[in-house]
């Protein structure tokens, strides 16, 4: 049986227990539904979700539990399905045989369904379980090959699939934060000062024009602005300034791969200045234009001090972006693992080797394709520490003027 | 009261009259105004410059270059033992299809009295696509009856005709260019002149599967589109459901207590995981360990899903929260069930948020690179995945992917197309926020 | 002088100088006409209560006359307004200038997220009134004591305003408001937000601040109109009903509608 036979097998039972659950439920009290303690729909329900659930949770446990059991053969795969097939069917029995005119179907409806939306809920907790998990397992067999110190503190990055790789994290942690710091240096200015003005200053009309132009750079996946730093930015940047000034001829760079993560980083800060700039209190603004303050002293000297909290966690969280954003970086950077301070030379960061090592073909117990794995590590907690700490920010600042 | 610290009072100025001190505040308050508005400019112009490159360097993979000219399917050489079997014929390999297509090629350059100097063979084989053989072969295999007929048949020229025609490469290139030559450069312009070659739009763009590095011309989208339609329809089966479902219990019924505190942060934090930390997952999880195979729509959907779940649960909650308590007071007051309150009013209402908010999130998901490349969807597919459900577990690519996948060829030709692909990528997103405001603008309501 | 009589107080109050003359006020919001042909004259050295029902425009007549108005995008103001003399509606005049002379003090105690002493030195920096620290300190401790707060907060300038209780926080704007000398002080229900202690201590500065200013007060309370005003006007529906000294709006009011409103017919 395939999954999908077993799967329409399976409802089809579960639909026609909600038939019958039904019938039956009304020919018990010979069609005078109010004797009923829940209306028929609810019996009916209650037998397809028991027709439905065991079988379905049984295929689900089995399809990730089956690479756990160390000798499960095909052969207890296929069992599954008829399993399943036969849970549905004493499922259904079950169900029927339950009703009862005072059964209080709907309150078990009801219970239930509270469990499905605890379990979707709890989605999120097993998704990022199996982030940790995966990561965490993988760099373990990482690191049983290759030394953690050299891969922490190694200066060098020159994978080798013969043999005698160095694999150290440091010029790609350099790159990283580099590339990050520019994309701050465009994004955090602009963005802000684009969020002041629209906020503080811009016409209604120029409001509807701005607002949604940067809200469309927000929408704009990094491919494009891959490409962007690619074609345009890269040699741009290359013929117009790293030439003439002597320091470099290479189109992937560090500037060009900064400047375009900050484009791209300007409407997530300018949007989350925005909410920030509008939750200090109307009131605060009054008492410095009552005291004869410009509007832009007002901004300055009370409305940026009292928002400062909040601005701080906007640029960590846009930070976090930054150190994590791929496709700009692997178009824009260049592959170079080098540590330099010359902004015009090609360097790599961390995402663009996590791709680099598992694109092609992998061989998962070589240190070269493992090693992105640790990568992933070293990447998910620095961006998981920025990111609970932006968050604890910007929620205490919120509660501040709650 | 006698205060000794008590200065003066102000000699009275006019009103009328700015000091010198509001004059230089004044000027402060201009410049910083100046500098808000070129923020917002700068934004504009990044944004304006953006869409100009990709439109000035995409548009012309719209376009392409077709010849039109009669060709002999010569039987000798179609089908050497004329018994016009379809299986006997197939064996005849392309190459022997492109010997009938640089006679006629040749046929119709003396026809028409093009006089070409230096021209050489390769310039002719060269001058169409290696793509129009197949496509010719593919034909006669079909039909065997045309064999020894003269049609005439429309082919697409090659990537470099292509760019000359669109005037990408000109003469001067041509002759420094060792793969093309100015006699080929000339006898395309003879050509177009008399009608033979002409530009028309270029469905294959959109539909055909991908081409290899030595055709430009002839690859298509189609293999990623439908990649990204399979798996924007497992995000939306998933996605949808589940981050209802989970929204409805955060919002309308969890206890507050440490588990929920945990979903919360949870989901928030998820909300900001690079999205590659969600690819190595789908590796680690989906292909190394349940086994689903590699470039498979289901792994890339479900990958996609779980990231795009924090933003509908976001979203959704949102949603939810806006629908004012009175209406759940007047469901409980009619001695209705908290679960039936949920889903008979609250959810209704808050409908319209969900939806836009999952458009959203599918947009964003439509446009997400890097998890992908990872489970591999970078490889080179040319056969369509089958119809669903098979077809999920079909090997295909994805249009953002495809982008990626065609920056990283070596021909120039493939950056036209890159750049196209974007705006087939960008139409797609315009497409789907358009629905989501105008979902919004129709169904909003103001309590 | 805080010792004359009731009757010293009124007729002294007759040969003060006018500091605002005020013909046919008219403001908009929008296409609503909330302020109509408001006349007034207030008077210097003087506590001038400005009562009515909420939604009068009691509160929108004295954004107008140090401008405050000009933030709110649909607010369009008619009519002449007269700071000794000059139009303060005039082109040439600078907001920021007018400000800096009639100071203004909130419903709600809205002292900035800075230190006690930034706050009140606020002002004066901003207009350059204290050129040296010396200054400045002798400014900040003037208004702190002229607001009645400095014995509360001289051991403590360093902390921020936000950590004083309601009352304080209100004497702190009023001090803040103050340090910048203005000469027309005015005031938004200053004692809505506060209990009644902070709320007398609050009324027994503003009898105090009249011998420097001339105050100007919205007040929903007729009782703390009586309690510290020497004039009285009364707005009704965007009208200025009736305009005289506090005692004659008490004991003898000319309009009937005054007449209901403090005998609580209506408001």
């Amino acid at each position: 049986m395939s999954p999908l036979t077993t799967l329409i097998i399976i409802l089809g039972l579960a639909g026609l227990g909600y038939l019958l659950g039904r019938r039956r439920a009304v020919a018990l009290v010979a069609g005078d539904t109010r004797q009923l303690h829940s209306r028929p729909a609810y019996h009916g329900w209650l037998v397809a979700l028991l027709a439905a659930l065991p079988p379905l949770g049984l295929l689900v446990l089995g399809g990730l539990a089956g690479p756990l059991i160390p000798g499960a053969t095909h052969g207890a795969g296929a069992l599954l399905a008829p399993a399943a097939a036969l849970l549905a069917l004493a499922g259904l029995g079950v169900g029927l045989a339950r009703i009862s005119p005072g059964f209080r179907a709907r309150n078990a409806v009801e219970r239930v369904i509270g469990l499905l939306l605890i379990l979707c809920s709890l989605i999120a907790i097993a998704t990022t379980l199996g982030i940790v998990l995966s990561l965490v397992f993988e760099s373990a067999s990482f690191f049983r090959l290759y030394p953690w110190h050299e891969f922490l503190f190694g200066t060098e990055w020159t994978p080798r699939f013969g043999g005698g790789s160095k694999l150290g994290m440091l010029p790609l942690l350099w790159g990283t934060l580099y590339i990050s710091f520019i994309a701050l240096l465009v994004a955090v200015p602009i963005g802000l000062f684009a969020a002041i003005y629209m906020s503080e200053y811009a016409s209604r009309r120029v409001r509807a024009v701005a607002k949604p132009a940067i809200e469309v750079l927000a929408g704009i996946p990094t491919i494009v602005y891959g490409l962007f730093a690619l074609v345009t930015v890269g040699p741009l940047i290359r013929d117009w300034l790293a030439q003439p000034l002597g320091l470099g001829d290479s189109g992937a760079s560090v500037a060009t791969a900064g400047l375009v993560m900050g484009i791209m980083l300007i409407p997530f800060v300018s949007s989350l200045s925005d909410d920030i700039i509008n939750a200090v209190p109307q009131s605060l603004r009054d008492g410095a234009l009552g005291l004869g303050s410009t509007p832009s002293e007002t901004i300055r000297h009370v409305v940026i001090p009292a928002a400062l909290p909040g601005i701080v966690g906007a640029v960590l969280l846009a930070a976090s972006r930054a150190i994590g954003e791929t496709m700009i970086v692997v178009l824009g950077a260049g592959a170079m693992a080098r540590i330099s301070g010359n902004p015009f030379e090609a360097m790599t960061t961390i995402t663009v080797k996590i791709v680099g090592q598992l694109t092609g073909d992998n061989d998962f117990n070589s240190p070269e394709t493992l090693v992105a794995f640790a990568l992933g590590l070293t990447l998910f907690v620095m961006t998981l520490g920025l990111n609970v700490l932006a968050l604890y920010i910007v929620r205490k600042y919120r509660e501040q003027y709650e | 009261m006698s205060d000794p610290a008590q200065t003066a009072p102000r000699p009275r100025r006019s009103l009328l009259q700015t000091d010198a001190g509001t004059r230089r505040r004044n000027a402060a308050e201009r410049r910083f105004r100046t500098y808000g508005a070129a923020a917002i400019l700068t934004a504009m112009a990044a944004l304006a410059v953006l869409m100009f490159t990709v439109f000035r360097d995409g548009a012309s993979a719209f376009v392409q270059a077709r010849a039109t000219i009669p060709v002999v399917i010569a039987a000798d050489v179609v089908d050497p033992q004329g018994n016009r079997d379809p299986a006997e014929m197939a064996k005849i390999l392309t190459m022997s299809y492109s010997r009938l297509l640089d006679q006629a090629l040749t046929r119709e350059i003396a026809r028409s009295g093009i006089q070409v100097g230096g021209l050489t063979q390769r310039d002719i084989t060269g001058f169409l696509s290696a793509q129009a053989r197949a496509d010719l072969r593919r034909a006669v295999l079909a039909d065997p009856s045309l064999v020894g007929q003269e049609i005439e048949w429309r082919m697409m020229t090659s990537s470099r005709v292509d760019a000359m025609l669109k005037g990408r490469i000109t003469r001067e290139m041509a002759a420094r260019d060792a793969r093309t030559s100015v006699a080929q450069y000339d006898l395309a312009m003879a050509l177009r002149d008399r009608g033979v070659v002409r530009a028309g739009f270029n469905w294959r763009f959109i539909t055909a599967p991908d081409g290899s590095d030595s055709r430009p011309e002839a690859a298509g989208l189609g293999v990623a589109i439908l990649g990204s339609f399979y798996m924007m329809l497992i995000v939306l089966v998933l996605a949808l459901p589940i981050g209802v479902a989970a929204s409805i219990w955060l919002e309308e019924f969890a206890p507050k207590n440490r588990l929920t505190d945990v979903i919360e942060v949870n989901i928030s934090n998820l909300a900001a995981v690079p999205s590659i930390v969600f690819g190595i997952l789908g590796l680690a999880a989906f292909i190394n360990f349940v086994g689903l195979p590699r470039s498979a729509p289901i792994v890339g959907g479900l990958v996609l899903t779980l990231m795009t779940l924090p933003t509908i649960i976001i979203s959704t909650r949102a949603a939810l929260k806006a629908v004012p308590p009175s209406i759940r007071d007047a469901a409980l007051g009619v001695g209705a069930s908290r679960m039936q309150t949920v889903f008979h009013h609250v959810l209704p209402l808050a409908m319209p948020g969900v939806l836009t908010g999952t458009i959203l999130g599918l947009a964003q998901a439509l446009g997400e690179t890097a998890p992908l490349m990872l489970i591999g969807m970078v490889a080179f597919v040319t056969t369509y995945p089958s119809a669903p459900p098979q077809g999920l577990f079909d090997p295909a690519s994805a249009l953002p992917v495809q982008i990626y996948n065609w920056t990283q060829r070596a021909d120039p030709a493939f950056f036209e197309r890159a750049s196209g692909a974007i705006i087939v990528l960008l139409a797609f997103l315009l497409a789907m926020n358009l629905i989501a405001i105008w979902l919004r603008r129709k169904f909003e309501r103001r309590w | 002088m805080n010792q004359m009589t009731q009757a010293e107080r009124s007729v002294q109050t007759e040969t003060r100088d006018v500091k605002f003359e005020c013909r046919d006020v008219q403001v908009w919001y929008g296409e609503k006409h909330a302020l109509k042909d408001v006349g007034v004259d207030i008077l210097d050295k003087t506590v001038t209560a400005f009562i009515g029902p909420s939604g009068c425009g009691k509160s929108t007549f004295l954004r107008c006359l140090n401008r405050m108005n000009d933030t709110i995008a649909a607010a369009r103001v008619g009519g002449q307004m007269l700071l000794d003399g000059e139009d303060i509606y005039d082109p040439r005049v600078d907001p920021v200038q007018l400000r800096a002379r009639v100071g203004m003090v909130f419903q709600k105690p809205n002292p900035f997220p800075k230190s006690i002493y930034d706050n009140v030195a606020y002002g004066p920096r901003i207009h350059g009134l204290a050129p040296t620290r010396a200054d400045l300190d002798a400014v900040v401790e003037k208004s702190l004591r002229r607001a009645a707060l400095w014995d509360d907060v001289k051991d403590r300038l360093g902390e921020t305003g936000t950590s004083l209780s309601g009352g304080q926080q209100q004497r702190l704007c009023i001090a803040r408001a103050i340090a910048t000398s203005p000469e027309v002080l005015l005031m938004d229900e200053p004692c809505s937000a506060l209990d009644p202690i902070a709320t007398a201590q609050i009324e027994e500065l503003i009898d105090e601040l009249r011998d420097r200013y001339s105050v100007v007060i919205v007040t929903h309370s007729m009782q703390q109109a009586a309690r510290v005003s020497q004039k009285t006007a009364f707005f009704h529906l965007g009208h200025l009903v009736e305009y005289a000294s506090t005692d004659d709006i008490f004991t003898s009011p000319k309009d009937p509608r005054t007449e209901s409103y403090i005998t609580g017919r209506i408001g």
